[in-house]
């Protein structure tokens, strides 16, 4: 009885806030709403038996999903009340649709039937009641399932560099590390030994400006790197100068950024 | 350890599932213009194939659905993903998400 209550507890909140998700005005509340409803599917889940499914479920959708969705949602500035206007065109469509679709689902729950000899099927692992749910996921994923299972991950690695590919963007003004040239640097390159005189300071020797005289223009010409990369360098060179501003002093910094 | 699915049935869990199903499809309709809250309705729906999935591998005693239901997390996150940074790079591109404004592959 106590598991009938909790049960429909969970599925009453579950599907309400499935409902506040799609009718929110604000897509923050729709994400909030999103969270509820994926903690009380987890709820359902544990009442199923499948603990380590509602734990991902938690910890994936919630700690993961969500949150991506928060941040889009919060990032971008987007005029969301302008967006509902289409909400009164749509509805009634919509709504022929879910509801074609919901009586279509009910007819077929009224005429669904369990097969008969469905206590016969082979199982993959016997349950045994000294295995926990975790234990046994893991033995079924890790003998039957485990080219899907490095599937799934070859799909995880496609979705992060696609989703790094998608989003990454070169800005003029970044600086961006050239291997090549830090390959290639030597000490003479970029160690200089100052002879300074007592009192003095280093301004009359030229600062601290770094870099002080840029390690391609110090070098002697046609000694510094191979001859391929010098004639890739002198053709980007070409395109786009590099042009090094020393900034005036007192105003250090100042054409930074 | 007697699964609790026994005294609640396979029927209230596939009511839900259908009932979310439902709720995903109208929440595309109802917010045709906002590809963020289209997403979270794409959510939705897996969420219920994901309840179907794991109402039926306890009530037949079979693990294979919960290792499906796995599977379908995982390409879940993946998609919302890719969709999030689709929505991203448009909305630099083009200072909009809405769904209408997307004809430039209409050729």
């Amino acid at each position: 009885m106590m598991t009938q209550i909790v049960f429909y507890v969970f599925a009453a909140v579950l599907v309400l806030s499935a409902t506040m998700v799609v009718s929110a005005r604000n897509p923050v509340h729709s994400v909030l709403f999103l969270i509820l409803a994926f903690f009380n599917a987890a709820g359902l889940f544990l009442i199923a038996g499948a603990e380590f499914l509602a734990m991902t479920l938690v910890i994936v959708y919630v700690g993961a999903v969500a949150v991506l969705f928060l941040f889009v949602v919060m990032m971008l500035d987007v005029n969301f009340t302008q967006m509902r206007e289409s909400v009164q065109r749509y509805a009634p469509i919509g709504g022929v649709v879910g509801g074609v679709l919901l009586v279509e689902l009910l007819m077929a729950f009224m005429h669904w039937r369990a097969a008969t000899n469905i206590g016969q099927i082979a199982h993959l692992v016997p349950s045994s009641p000294t295995r926990t749910n975790t234990a046994a996921l893991g033995d079924v994923i890790y003998t039957h399932y485990i080219f899907l299972f490095q599937a799934c991950a070859l799909v995880l690695l496609v979705a992060m560099i696609g989703a790094i590919v998608l989003t990454l963007r070169e800005r003029p003004t970044g600086r961006r590390q050239n291997i090549d040239r830090q390959h290639d640097r030597t000490v003479a390159d970029s160690l200089e030994m100052l002879q300074v005189p007592l009192g003095a300071g280093v301004d009359a020797q030229g600062g601290f400006l770094r870099p002080h005289e840029s390690y391609d223009i110090a070098a002697v010409p046609g000694t510094y790197g191979t001859e391929a990369w010098r004639v890739a360098e002198a053709r980007e060179a070409a395109g786009n100068a590099l042009v090094v501003t020393t900034p005036a002093t007192g105003t250090k910094g100042e054409g930074d950024e | 350890m007697n699964s609790p699915i026994e005294a609640i049935g396979l029927t209230p869990y596939l009511s839900i599932g259908a009932i979310l199903l439902v709720l995903g499809v109208f929440g595309i309709f109802l917010n045709r213009k906002n590809v963020i809250i289209i997403l979270m309705s794409i959510e939705l729906i897996l969420l219920s194939a994901n309840i179907n999935f794991v109402a039926f591998s306890a009530a037949t005693g079979d693990l294979s659905g919960q290792v499906m239901t796995l599977f379908v997390l995982t390409i879940a996150a993946a998609e919302s993903a890719i969709g999030l940074a689709i929505v991203t790079v448009y909305f630099r591109n083009r200072g909009s998400i809405e769904v209408d404004d997307i004809t430039m592959m209409k050729g």
